[in-house]
């Protein structure tokens, strides 16, 4: 009885709810601090000084940093591409993604075995299914390529001219790429969101849908686009964070190439602070990211909100 | 308006029949109720009259027309969902339009059908509101008045009424009622609770395990169940019933009474009735007990109406009488009615 009767004395530490909700918070809270706003205010910091590798203390404050970013050919044409890779990636995997969902939603054989296939690349580390691509669009070696000989579009006198495609050798055909890859490795989870979406609308209402007349077009842009609405915007406003900030795929790819024509903010980013030893120039470079992230962020939280209100 | 006919309708879901061998016909205007517990099947005869389901085998006629690969939507149906399927995101205007709007009907005649549907089911206040912000019985009226904007030749009602309150409920049951006769419309209502099905059906169907088990008039069949399973899924208490050699006889417990208020029976029989608990319940009274001389020993309920004030204790025997004319008798291996056979009744000692 003794036992007892000290186990059920006094409050202990974990019932009081004061202490239990900074306990829960603090790691939460301790990573954000120390992971993301430390880093970010020191990249707030070297973007308004001339720090590099070679002489790591802030000296003095400067705008001279920013003004050499701007003026530099190569960053404005990462801060374009940056925008034409998110808006197109992001654009084809909300229309690929929907019209996968759809199919996925319906009844057929085989099912399984096809959602296995389309999960496949999110699972596939980013850095393998680079690595098979790079071989995929290799000059010489490309499978693409020898399909499209086999099939006769190159040739002499073919559609395509007589010469291999490069694909990672010219300009718009390397973004493509580049855009191609990153829409082939983000489909699995958008897919996977709207699909939650769909198959969260009530049996009863698609039902209504049928026997109030609508043809497929109007039941879609009438009940079930409306109705999933939130959780596309959820995967929208994910998909643009991921995209804009992404790295992993120009890296693996071009580096950039050819003739950084092809690099985007992060990865020109990356080039100038930390291999090229600039961190001011890289700092100043990242922080053009912020605007973006901050508006998808608000737009975010708004959607998260109006969600709770419902 | 039109007539429903259902031919050797058969749908299978893998290995089970959850429709098995129906052959219905619903005349023109009639209000047909579909009777079972979870599981018989009712609501999949409903879908695939709807066109929401391919039957696996069979034909179903809706006016003379086959319609068995047609859409839904060419069937000039109706229905009603239970959880009546509002959508959303749109205003009560909004959905009773939708039908029409599928349709392709002009705008101003939208607008005059919409207004009168609304008129009709008391709603016109509510047109500009979502249906988050209706209460239950406001969305089932929505849900009526957008199955009833088009004009259909057949009306399907799924249990539209399960989500009410007891109260609301009873009130939504007439008022469904006075309409449908109202607008003639063929119906098919679906629904688990038999008090719903002998209030409001010309005729009802009751089904289980995907089979019809009987159909008819509510007073049809109550007063001749066609087997056990009717007969102990309509009333509330249902019909009592008591096992005697190869047979089972059933009586209902208001027509088991006590001895002494039975001047209006043309041939009582008396079998004693051993009270166990007394419940009451205002306009009745339930006697829950056993009767031993009819058989064995079996648990039986008699309801008596208020107005006989006879004390009765828990714990006595007293002397019960049925009328012949009021039994129901079937057969103790399949469960069907049979022929009235001889009743044996052993007075017990000491009555």
């Amino acid at each position: 009885m003794g036992t007892v009767s000290e186990a059920r004395g006094g409050p202990k530490l974990l019932d009081r709810e004061g202490f239990l909700a900074v306990a829960m918070l603090m790691p939460a809270v301790l990573y954000i601090v120390f992971l993301v706003g430390i880093p970010f205010v020191m990249a707030v910091l070297f973007s308004f000084s001339d720090v590099s590798v070679g002489s790591p203390t802030i000296d003095r404050f400067t705008l001279e940093t920013f003004n050499d970013v701007i003026n530099d050919p190569v960053f404005r044409r990462s801060l374009q591409n940056s925008f034409v890779f998110t808006l197109f990636a992001q654009g084809l995997v909300l229309i690929l993604a929907t019209v996968l969902a759809i199919l996925l939603n319906r009844n057929f054989r085989g099912k399984w075995i096809v959602r296995l296939l389309i999960l496949l690349p999110w699972a596939t580390p980013i850095a393998i299914g680079a690595i098979n691509w790079l071989w995929l669009l290799d000059s010489v070696y490309s499978p693409l390529t020898w399909i499209l000989r086999e099939v006769g579009l190159i040739g002499a006198g073919a559609l395509l001219g007589p010469r291999n495609v490069i694909w990672l050798g010219q300009e718009t055909l390397a973004m493509a790429s580049i855009i191609a890859i990153h829409v082939w490795r983000m489909l699995p989870l958008s897919t996977v969101i709207i699909l939650a979406g769909l198959s969260s609308i009530p049996q009863d209402i698609q039902d209504a849908v049928q026997v109030d007349g609508a043809s497929f077009l109007r039941g879609w842009f009438q009940v079930t686009l409306p109705l999933i609405r939130p959780i596309l915007m959820v995967a929208m406003l994910f998909g643009i964070i991921f995209s804009f900030t992404d790295m992993t795929v120009v890296h693996v790819l071009t580096r950039g190439n050819p003739n950084n024509t092809t690099q985007v903010l992060a990865s020109w980013a990356f080039y100038t602070g930390i291999e090229g030893g600039s961190l001011a120039k890289g700092a100043a470079t990242a922080i053009f990211l912020m605007p973006v992230l901050l508006g998808v962020a608000i737009l975010m939280l708004r959607v998260a909100r109006r969600t709770e209100v419902r | 308006m039109a007539v429903v006919e259902i031919r050797q309708l058969y749908k299978a879901f893998g290995e089970v029949n959850a429709v098995n061998d129906v052959n219905l016909t619903i005349q023109e205007g009639e209000f047909l109720v579909l009777l079972g517990p979870s599981g018989s099947g009712k609501t999949s005869l409903l879908r695939m009259i709807a066109g929401l389901e391919k039957p696996t085998g069979g034909e179903i006629r809706i006016g003379g027309v086959v319609v068995n690969e047609l859409p839904p939507r060419a069937r000039k149906i109706a229905m009603v969902f239970q959880s009546y399927a509002l959508y959303p995101h749109m205003t009560v205007y909004n959905n009773i339009a939708f039908p029409l709007r599928s349709v392709g009907m002009d705008r101003i005649n939208i607008q005059t059908r919409v207004e009168r549907a609304a008129k009709m089911f008391n709603i016109y206040h509510l047109l500009q509101r979502k249906p988050r912000q209706l209460s239950g019985g406001e969305r089932q009226r929505v849900a009526l008045a957008r199955a009833v904007v088009r004009e259909p030749d057949v009306f399907l009602l799924d249990e539209p009424l399960s989500n009410l309150d007891a109260k609301l409920r009873a009130l939504a049951r007439d008022e469904l009622k006075q309409f449908q006769r109202q607008i003639g419309v063929t119906t098919v209502y679906v629904t688990h609770d038999q008090v719903e099905a002998m209030g409001m059906g010309d005729r009802v169907v009751v089904m289980n395990y995907g089979r019809v088990q009987q159909i008819g008039t509510p007073q049809a069949l109550y007063r001749a169940p066609a087997n056990t399973f009717v007969a102990t899924f309509l009333g509330s208490p249902p019909m009592n019933l008591v096992e005697q050699d190869n047979c089972i006889i059933g009586f209902h417990p208001e027509h088991f009474l006590p001895k002494g208020i039975d001047q209006h029976m043309q041939s009582p029989i008396t079998i004693p009735f051993e009270v166990t608990r007394v419940e009451y319940l205002g306009s009745e009274r339930f006697l829950y007990g056993y009767v031993q001389g009819v058989g064995e020993r079996t648990r039986v309920v008699s309801n008596i109406p208020s107005l006989v004030q006879l004390a009765i204790e828990a714990g006595r025997t007293y002397d019960f009488v049925a009328d012949l004319h009021d039994l129901s008798y079937f057969d103790k291996m399949s469960g069907d009615r049979i022929a009235p056979v001889r009743l044996q009744i052993a007075q017990a000692a000491g009555v």
